[in-house]
C-alpha cells in the first residue's frame, strides 16, 4: 500500500488498478471490519463474541447489526442501558396507540438511525437502506422530497486538484458556491474554502495574509491563494479518529460519516491544513436554500456536534461533474480531474507546470497542487 | 455467598459512615453538592445548544476541558509514587498514605473521563467507541490507547485498595501475594497513562508546539511533582481533621519526591526554552505567543509568567532541606507547585498548540462562564468522590468500620 501511495511521482497512469485486491474494502488493518477476522483472532483485544458481532455488521443492515447478533449477557446489558436512555422516547411513541402512523414511522426511523453501524463498513444494500430512511425521514418532517445517493467510488478514478495562483483574483465566488452547494451552516458562516490575500513581493507569507477581507478585489499589490481540504493520500486526520468515522475512499476523497462521528475534534487538531470544520451548534440552512441533490458522505444535512469538511463535492464529482468551486470560479484558476486519466487537464497541469504543494515536509501527500502561469 | 453478605454489610456501613459526620463535614459536602448542581445546570445548557456555548472555535478547538483532562491524568499517575515504595520496596512509611493516594487517583481518573465526555460533540453516540459494539480504531488512534490505559488504571486503582480494605473490614490481614502483582502492574501502568496522554499531542505533526520528543518525559516530571504535592496537601488536611495518624516522616519522604520531580521539571523547561528561543524557527511561534504574545495578543502572558515564577520559587525553596522540613513552608510550596503546574500543563500547553493556526492566523481563546461552570462542577465532583472514598478508607483503617458477624 505504502509504495502505491507515491503515485504522484511515477507511473501516474497505471497505479489505480495495479493494487492487489485487498480482502476488504476498508483497507485498514485495525480490524473494525469483519473481513479482518483472521488478523483479529490474534489480537487478544477482540474477544470471539466481539468478532461475531462485528462480522455480522458487514452483512446486515443497521437495524440487524444491533439486534440480530449473538451476544453474552454482559454486552446485552450494556446495549440495553445505552439504548434505553436514548430510545425510551422513540419507543413510547412507536408503541403508543394514539400516535399516528407518521409519528410511529418517524420513531422507527429515528431508532434505526440511532443504532445503525459505521457507513464505511456497510454493504451497498445497507448504504441504500440508510439513505432511504434519511430521505423518508426528511419527507415526514418537512413534507418535501430530497434525493440522496450512496454512490461508491468508481474504479480507476483518483481525484486531484490544482490551483492557479496567477489567475485567482480573490472574488470568492468559489466560497459562495461551496456554501450553497454543500448546505453549510449559515449562522456560523462556515466555509470550507479560505482565500488568503497576500502582499506582492513578500512571497507566501500566510501569517501576514488576510483570509477574511471585505473590500473590492483584486486589491492593488496583492495576490490570492485558496486553501481547503487537500484530500491527503496519507491523511493524519484519518489515523487519529478513535471510531473510524473518517476515512479515505478509493477515489482519494477523505470523507466523514456524520452519523458515526462522536465529535472529539481530534482530527481537527491533527490536520495541518485547517481543512476541517466543526458544528459548534445546530447547523441551519433556510429551507428554500437547501440543495436537495445530496450524497450520504457529502452535502446532506449535518447535526450539531459533528465534524464536516470539503469532499470535493462527492455528490457531483462521482457523477462526473466538477465540484461547485471549480464551476463557479470566473477566472479558471481551479482545475479538477481524474489523476489516473492521462488525458485529463489535471494531468496536463502536473506534467507541464512547475507545481508545488503546501507543507510537503509533513509527509501528508496532499492531492492539491499550486502552480503559476 | 458469605462474601456477598460481607460486601453488602460493607456498602451499608460505608454509606452510613459517609452520610454522617461533623458539622464541618456536612457543610463541605453540601457546598460540593451545590457546585456540582451548578455544573450540571451549565452542562444541560451545553447539551441543548451545543459546544457553541463554550469559548472554543474552529481555530482553537480544544480548551479548558481538555486542559484539565491533561493535568488530571498527571495527578492520577502520581499515586504510583506512593504505591511503589510501599508495596514493592516494602517501605512501611507510606502505608497510610498509599490508600489516600489511590483514592486520589480514582477521583482524578473519574474527573478525566468526565472532562472528556464534557468535551464531546455527541455524547449520545459515545457507544461508537466501545470495543465490540462500536468501531475501535486501535492501534492507529492514540485516543483509543488512552481509553484503554485510563480505564485499566481506574480498574487497578479501585481493585487494589478495595481488596485491602475488604480484608481489613473483616479484621483480616491482606495477603501480599494478591495485591503485590497488582501494585507492580499499576506502577508500570501509571507511567503508561501519562506517556500515552502525552503521545496524544506529541504525535501530531500539524502542531509543532506539541510535536517534540520532550513532551512525554516532561509530562511525567511535572505529574510526579504536582500529584504528590496534592497528596501532601490532602494528608495535611486529613491529619488536622481526623484521627488518622500520618507521621512527619511520611510527609517528608513525599516532599523529597516532589522536590526531585520539580527540579527535573525545571531542567526540562530550561531545555525547552533554549530550543525555542536560541534559534527561533517558524515552529517557535506558539512558544512566542505563550511567553511574549504575538501581534499584541497576550491573553496567556499573565498566566504563564505566574506559573513560571511560582514553579521556580517553589522548587528553589524545596531544594533546601531545612526549609522543606518546615511543614508550613512545605504546604505553601506544594500549593504553589500544584497551581503552577495546573496552569502550565493545562491551558498553557493545550491552547498555544492551536495558536497560531495552521496558516498563521492568531485567534485567542477565552473560556465562557458556562465552560468554567462545567469545569468547577467536575472538580467538585472529584472532591466529592474523594471525600467519600477517603472517609470510608480511614474509617476502616482506624477500625471504626468493622464487619459485625452478628448482623
Amino acid at each position: 500500500m505504502s509504495d502505491n501511495k507515491k503515485w504522484y511521482s511515477l507511473n501516474l497512469g497505471f497505479n489505480g488498478n495495479k493494487e492487489p485486491k485487498k480482502s476488504c474494502g476498508c483497507g485498514k488493518t485495525s480490524g473494525g471490519c469483519g473481513d479482518h477476522n483472521n488478523d483479529m483472532s490474534e489480537d487478544a483485544f477482540f474477544e470471539a463474541a466481539v468478532d461475531a458481532s462485528i462480522g455480522d455488521e458487514v452483512r446486515k443492515d443497521g437495524f440487524e447489526q444491533v439486534f440480530d447478533i449473538k451476544m453474552d449477557r454482559r454486552s446485552a446489558f450494556k446495549k440495553l442501558t445505552a439504548s434505553l436512555l436514548i430510545g425510551a422516547g422513540a419507543v413510547s411513541t412507536s408503541c403508543s396507540v394514539v400516535a399516528g402512523d407518521d409519528s410511529k414511522e418517524k420513531a422507527q426511523i429515528d431508532w434505526e438511525e440511532q443504532f445503525k453501524g459505521n457507513y464505511k463498513l456497510m454493504t451497498d444494500k445497507e448504504k441504500k437502506g440508510t439513505v432511504e430512511r434519511l430521505m423518508r425521514s426528511y419527507e415526514l418532517r418537512t413534507g418535501k422530497n430530497i434525493s440522496m445517493t450512496s454512490e461508491n467510488a468508481k474504479e480507476d478514478v483518483l481525484f486531484g486538484y490544482a490551483f492557479n495562483i496567477s489567475k485567482c483574483q480573490g472574488y470568492m465566488d468559489c466560497v459562495n458556491a461551496c456554501i450553497e452547494e454543500n448546505n453549510q451552516d449559515r449562522n456560523s458562516q462556515m466555509q470550507y474554502i479560505r482565500i488568503h490575500e497576500m502582499k506582492d513581493g513578500n512571497g507566501f507569507k500566510f501569517d501576514e495574509a488576510d483570509d477574511n477581507y471585505y473590500h473590492e478585489v483584486p486589491a492593488e499589490g496583492h495576490f490570492y491563494m485558496g486553501t481547503q481540504c487537500f484530500h491527503c493520500d496519507n491523511p493524519p486526520c484519518v489515523e487519529v479518529c478513535p471510531v473510524q468515522a473518517t476515512w479515505r475512499e478509493d477515489d482519494g476523497l477523505v470523507v466523514i460519516d456524520y452519523d458515526w462521528c462522536v465529535g472529539c475534534r481530534y482530527c481537527m487538531a491533527a490536520c495541518p491544513y485547517d481543512g476541517r470544520r466543526f458544528n459548534w451548534s445546530k447547523p441551519e440552512v433556510p429551507e428554500a436554500e437547501i440543495n436537495k441533490n445530496q450524497h450520504y458522505l457529502g452535502n446532506r444535512m449535518r447535526k450539531k456536534g459533528v465534524m464536516e469538511k470539503c469532499t470535493f463535492c462527492v455528490q457531483r464529482s462521482r457523477k462526473g461533474q466538477n465540484p461547485a468551486c471549480v464551476e463557479a470560479c470566473p477566472t479558471g484558476a481551479r482545475i479538477f480531474g481524474n489523476l489516473l486519466d492521462p488525458n485529463s487537464t489535471i494531468r496536463w497541469v502536473l506534467e507541464n507546470k512547475k507545481v508545488f504543494r503546501l507543507k510537503e515536509d509533513l509527509g501528508t501527500e496532499p492531492k492539491f497542487w499550486y502552480f503559476m502561469d | 455467598m458469605r462474601r456477598l453478605k460481607v460486601f453488602r454489610s460493607l456498602v451499608i456501613d460505608s454509606i452510613d459512615a459517609t452520610t454522617r459526620g461533623s458539622r464541618k463535614y456536612n457543610i463541605w459536602m453540601g457546598f460540593l453538592t451545590f457546585i456540582m448542581l451548578i455544573g450540571m445546570y451549565c452542562y444541560s445548557i451545553q447539551l441543548e445548544h451545543g459546544l457553541s456555548v463554550t469559548g472554543m472555535t474552529d481555530r482553537v478547538s480544544w480548551g479548558l476541558y481538555i486542559s484539565n483532562f491533561t493535568f488530571l491524568v498527571g495527578v492520577a499517575a502520581a499515586a504510583v509514587m506512593l504505591v511503589m515504595p510501599t508495596y514493592v520496596l516494602k517501605d512501611i512509611d507510606f502505608k497510610q498514605a498509599v490508600l489516600i493516594g489511590e483514592g486520589l487517583a480514582v477521583a482524578a481518573l473519574i474527573m478525566c473521563l468526565a472532562f472528556v465526555v464534557a468535551d464531546m460533540g455527541g455524547p449520545s453516540v459515545l457507544w461508537h467507541m466501545i470495543p465490540g459494539i462500536g468501531v475501535f480504531n486501535f492501534p492507529n488512534s492514540m485516543l483509543t490507547w488512552d481509553v484503554i490505559v485510563l480505564n485499566g488504571y481506574l480498574f487497578l486503582n479501585i481493585s487494589i485498595p478495595f481488596y485491602i480494605l475488604f480484608r481489613r473490614y473483616q479484621g483480616k490481614v491482606p495477603n501480599p501475594k494478591v495485591y503485590i502483582p497488582g501494585a507492580i502492574l499499576s506502577v508500570l501502568w501509571a507511567v503508561a497513562i501519562h506517556l500515552v496522554t502525552a503521545f496524544l499531542y506529541q504525535g501530531l505533526q500539524a502542531r509543532p508546539f506539541w510535536n517534540n520528543a520532550l513532551l512525554g518525559p516532561r509530562f511525567l516530571a511535572s505529574a510526579f511533582a504536582a500529584g504528590p504535592a496534592l497528596i501532601i496537601l490532602v494528608l495535611a488536611i486529613i491529619r488536622s481533621f481526623t484521627d488518622f495518624k500520618i507521621k512527619d516522616k511520611t510527609i517528608n519522604k513525599i516532599a523529597l519526591i516532589v522536590t526531585v520531580a520539580a527540579q527535573i521539571n525545571i531542567i526540562m523547561l530550561v531545555s525547552e526554552l533554549f530550543k525555542e528561543f536560541y534559534a527561533p524557527t517558524h515552529h517557535s511561534e506558539s512558544a512566542y505567543y505563550l511567553f511574549f504574545g504575538l501581534d499584541g495578543k497576550t491573553a496567556l502572558l499573565p498566566w504563564i509568567w505566574t506559573a513560571i515564577s511560582m514553579n521556580v520559587v517553589a522548587t528553589v525553596i524545596l531544594t533546601f532541606k531545612r526549609l522543606r522540613e518546615n511543614l508550613n513552608i512545605l504546604y505553601f510550596c506544594c500549593f504553589l507547585l500544584f497551581v503552577a503546574i495546573w496552569i502550565e500543563k493545562g491551558f498553557g500547553l493545550i491552547v498555544p498548540g492551536f495558536i497560531p493556526g495552521p496558516y498563521g492566523k492568531i485567534v485567542e481563546y477565552l473560556p465562557t462562564k458556562i465552560e468554567v461552570g462545567v469545569t468547577i462542577g467536575i472538580w467538585a465532583m472529584g472532591a466529592f468522590i474523594f471525600t467519600i472514598l477517603a472517609k470510608t478508607a480511614i474509617g476502616i483503617e482506624l477500625g471504626k468500620i468493622r464487619y459485625n458477624k452478628a448482623t
